[in-house]
């Protein structure tokens, strides 16, 4: 079924694109992440500028999130202070990351930073991912208990001026540093439409030193303000979000997030770690080659 | 540019006609399949049927055969054309050129090659070929350099069907009638494009004839183009909200189960 998408100019096939929301959709309600660093790769491989690809994969992203925040508020599973200063700096974060897009549209060097992002995020995200998953797999098969971590932020973070307390992630440090995090995220998600989770979750975790239980309700929170900010802007800016193309990204993940989710219940988290570790990897191979190899257009028109 | 050196050239040759040639001169009438092209939600992109009929004075047709050139021209741009080199391993944009006057969609079709047609100089001065469009370099780079981008703008545009050559697309009927089929593709911009008919014989262009054609988003597609366009707060408030209920919606629904 051929549909024209009004903003990106061309037709495509609304089945690949409900089927790929889909597919995303599954892995994101499974692992709990956007999804967005999957959308925005699959979508340009597909054909859909880079540009547009991006920014209504920040769209949809909004949508996946939704759910996930609503439960975690029920749970009492948000840091909220600790939020309004991630989202604080989201903000921040996607205006810096417009200025950049501008920037680097004008120098032509866009999808090359795009891609060399993708790359190294991506990989240095799922290998650390990986070989932690790879460990408590290890521990898990041999029957022991999962390597306990210790929990405690950064040396760089507990030097910071100015300190808030922040009750339920059990933090006593200066909000300069979820600022600046929520500020990275906030570039990324403008850049590269992506949700951030995959940055933000570990960040959080290892740079915070913030408590399990709030951290992914939290970081969803800031995923979901963020992308809202990031649609906005690109609307406002780059005037790329497709809307026809988010509903459709949309309507397949969101009835493929509730799907994931259910599948996540029954399956064990280390292999799930480790299956999320290694899409992950993969994705950055793939952009990497597309780095290194000659591509099929040598010529671009903007 | 292309189009004011187009119609000084018609005025040179209405000034001309009534001296240099005969008032035995044919005539063309040329007609479109359609003169608007509605871009609408399943649009995959259209056939655009050029025809007319070649209209000899006193109705004789003469012994030599004529041919027809059609061409579908689209709206010109200023673009920049980028080109990926191999830089410390991986492939980047290196270097680019500004064209001021590039065409987003070119189609010529003809009865015979156009070099067995007309001359290199007749084929400039009418643009006709891919060859010989005149995109208006703003710099004045080498020649060779021009030369490259513009093989490999063509290149690009002919893969992504905006730039279309067939010498055998024109279908001449009895010496007086022609038509030619151009395929237009679902990327095609937007604009008022011109097809023009050139009736060549013996290496010498007898008549031009164009019309104008409308390509346009419509209806749905040309609301939300436009919003994204002009109304950018809207827009935005509009994608977000939808997200929200969506994903809201199939919460709602999946938990009730």
């Amino acid at each position: 079924m051929d549909l024209y998408l009004p903003v990106a100019n061309l037709s495509v096939n609304a089945l690949v694109i409900v089927l790929l929301g889909g597919g995303v959709g599954f892995l994101s309600g499974m692992f709990g992440v956007g999804g967005g660093f999957l959308t925005t790769p699959l979508l340009i491989f597909y054909g859909i500028p880079p540009t547009v690809a991006a920014a209504s994969a920040a769209t949809q992203v909004t949508g996946a999130s939704v759910s996930g925040v609503m439960a975690h508020l029920e749970r009492d599973g948000v840091d909220l202070r600790m939020g309004a200063v991630l989202v604080a700096g989201g903000l921040l974060g996607s205006l810096i990351g417009a200025g950049l897009f501008e920037l680097l549209t004008a120098w032509g060097q866009i999808d090359t930073v795009i891609s060399i992002l993708y790359v190294a995020l991506l990989g240095t995200v799922g290998t650390f991912m990986g070989r932690e998953a790879w460990g408590s797999f290890r521990a898990a098969q041999a029957g022991l208990p999962a390597p306990a971590r210790k929990r405690r932020h950064h040396p760089m973070v507990a030097n910071l001026p100015l300190r808030w307390r922040f009750y339920r992630s059990g933090l006593y440090i200066s909000p300069l540093a979820p600022l600046l995090l929520g500020m990275i995220g906030g570039v990324l998600t403008m850049l590269l439409g992506v949700g951030g989770g995959f940055i933000m979750v570990p960040a959080m975790l290892y740079l915070l030193g913030m408590g399990t239980q709030v951290v992914v309700g939290t970081s969803l929170f800031q995923i979901l303000f963020v992308t809202i900010a990031t649609t906005m802007v690109h609307a406002l800016t780059t005037g790329a979000v497709d809307i026809v193309l988010a509903a459709l990204l949309l309507l397949g993940s969101v009835v493929g997030a509730q799907f994931g989710a259910r599948f996540a219940q029954k399956a064990r988290p280390e292999y799930l770690r480790l299956a999320l570790a290694v899409i992950v990897l993969l994705v950055a191979l793939q952009m990497a080659v597309g780095l290194f190899i000659r591509p099929d257009e040598i010529y671009s028109v903007q | 540019m292309t189009g004011w050196r187009a119609s000084v050239l018609m005025l040179v040759a209405l000034i001309f006609a009534p001296v240099t040639v005969q008032a035995a001169d044919p005539r063309l009438v040329p007609d479109v399949s359609s003169r608007a092209i509605d871009i609408q939600y399943s649009f995959t992109g259209e056939e655009l049927l050029l025809f007319g009929a070649i209209l000899y004075p006193g109705q004789r047709l003469p012994d030599d055969r004529a041919d027809i050139v059609v061409v579908l021209k689209g709206p010109v741009r200023p673009i920049v054309l980028r080109e990926k080199r191999r830089v410390a391993g991986i492939w980047v944009n290196a270097s680019s050129i500004r064209l001021r006057t590039s065409p987003g969609f070119y189609a010529i079709g003809s009865s015979r090659p156009i070099d067995k047609l007309v001359d290199e100089r007749t084929a400039a001065i009418f643009e006709l070929g891919l060859a010989n469009l005149s995109m208006s370099p703003t710099e004045f780079s080498e020649a060779s350099k021009l030369e490259r981008f513009e093989a490999g703008l063509t290149d690009l545009y002919r893969r992504l069907g905006l730039f279309y050559e067939n010498p055998a697309a024109v279908e001449i009927t009895e010496g007086v009638l022609y038509r030619a089929r151009i395929p237009v593709p679902a990327r095609v911009p937007v604009g008022t494009y011109r097809a023009e008919t050139f009736l060549i014989s013996r290496g010498r262009v007898l008549a031009v004839a164009s019309r104008d054609v409308q390509i346009r988003k419509a209806g749905f597609e040309r609301f939300v183009a436009l919003a994204a366009e002009r109304h950018g707060f809207l827009y935005g408030l509009t994608a977000v909200i939808l997200s929200l209920l969506l994903g809201y919606a199939a919460s709602a629904i999946f938990r009730r189960r």
